[in-house]
């Protein structure tokens, strides 16, 4: 099942709708990234709040999309965790070290508008 | 004096395994002596009792009016063989006596003590005719054993009963998870971490991380012991699970102690914020939350703190 894309401003918001196959994972990364420099995005939100299961491959192409997208200046946040997913994920290693994370779709604006806010002093 | 001598010859089988209605006659015959002479024996049992400093967490009436009941439930099961009402007394016994600090040997000491002052009783009245003693000895020590097993194991269920419930309380109290502001949660930890334990505590601070929508945690182990690998590897999970769902994570109060142990067992703490104790942790999420805490005079300008 393909995943929607919504344009919402400077960002990309990728609201997965049911569970994924590998596949279908590894055409949402080819499409962030394209769509990321179609838009010129700054930001790109997925959300996993209807997930009720995170494997390593999803964690591994999760991880791969926000390094990707980081390489085409966008910045990724995964949203949406649920407590048992995320208990489950640690419990098997599987941690997203260096890629964010929010509470939801919400947080996850604000932490990105937050960043753009705080570039934007450090070049001044 | 070198004489070999052979065992003596097993008993006849008819002594060991009399017929029921041989037993029951007998039981009955046992049930009569002992009714017949309950005051004396009952006083020769609390006399016992006292001088094997046994139930001293009792008074001597309360003693005196256990002493009585038992010894009379003590008869009757002797004599009906149902051991259903003994363990029922035996259960609510030990509901009221539990609490006062009662002993387990304490309660089998008794029990045992009745059976033997019983007993002697048996040997003084039959002492002329040893094979009936020996008949209604064996009737009467089946009935005896099993009623001091069913005191005990009744005082020891109950016991356990208890601590269970204990523990249930206990595991229910112990893992609040509180808002202090707005985004900013704490968990006290307080008493010993075990694996189940250490787990409900992340589910709960999971839940509650998504319940008030937290940004920041404090989690304060100051009330807590001790800990070991398998908990400080549980902790280093919570944080990180927490910050799967958006939420960092300040751990406070490490006494030295667990310092020590987490840096001696190599545990990598990398990933965990910490702060010396849960004021500088709480000062420390209000700074990460964008709150500034002022004194009102120093708000309305009474203390001029800055240049």
């Amino acid at each position: 099942m393909e995943v929607p894309i919504l344009k919402q401003g400077d960002y990309l918001i990728a609201s997965i709708q049911s569970a994924l196959s590998d596949a279908d994972l590894l055409k949402l990364q080819e499409e962030l990234a394209e769509r990321v420099g179609k838009f010129r995005s700054r930001g790109v939100i997925v959300d996993v709040t209807v997930l009720d299961v995170m494997d390593s491959f999803a964690t591994r192409t999760m991880r791969s999309i926000a390094h990707m997208l980081k390489l085409r200046g966008a910045e990724a946040v995964i949203v949406g965790i649920q407590p048992e997913v995320a208990f489950a994920m640690v419990q098997l290693g599987l941690t997203l070290e260096d890629v964010a994370t929010a509470l939801d779709l919400e947080e996850g604006l604000a932490y990105l508008q937050q960043r753009a806010k705080g570039e934007q002093e450090s070049v001044k | 004096m070198a004489k070999i001598t052979k065992a003596p010859p097993p008993p006849p089988s008819a002594h060991a395994q009399p017929l029921p209605e041989v037993t029951s006659a007998l039981l009955s015959e046992l049930v009569a002596h002992l009714r017949q002479n309950r005051a004396q024996l009952r006083e020769e049992w609390i006399r016992r009792i006292t001088e094997a400093q046994l139930l001293t967490a009792m008074t001597k009436e309360e003693i005196f009016a256990e002493a009585t009941s038992v010894f009379d439930n003590y008869v009757e099961v002797l004599e009906t063989g149902s051991i259903e009402a003994l363990q029922a007394y035996a259960r609510n016994l030990s509901e009221r006596i539990i609490p006062r600090g009662v002993e387990t040997q304490e309660v089998v000491g008794i029990v045992l003590l009745l059976r033997d002052v019983l007993a002697r009783s048996l040997f003084q009245k039959y002492q002329s005719n040893f094979d009936l003693l020996n008949r209604v000895l064996d009737a009467y020590e089946p009935a005896a054993n099993r009623i001091a097993n069913t005191v005990a194991v009744g005082f020891v269920q109950e016991r356990e009963r208890i601590i269970r419930q204990q523990q249930e309380a206990i595991r229910e109290l112990s893992t609040p998870v509180l808002q202090v502001r707005e985004r900013l949660l704490i968990l006290p930890i307080i008493g010993v971490i075990d694996p189940q334990r250490a787990r409900q505590l992340t589910e709960q601070l999971l839940r509650g991380i998504r319940a008030n929508r937290a940004k920041v945690v404090v989690i304060d182990i100051t009330g807590v012991p001790s800990i070991d690998s398998n908990v400080a590897n549980h902790l280093v999970q919570t944080v990180e699970a927490s910050r799967l769902m958006g939420a960092t994570v300040i751990v406070t109060g490490l006494s030295s102690e667990i310092a020590q142990t987490l840096v001696t067992i190599g545990v990598d703490l990398g990933k965990m914020k910490t702060v010396g104790d849960l004021q500088g942790g709480i000062e420390e999420a209000e700074r990460l939350l964008g709150y500034k805490v002022t004194s009102a005079a120093e708000a309305a300008g009474f203390i001029n703190s800055r240049p």
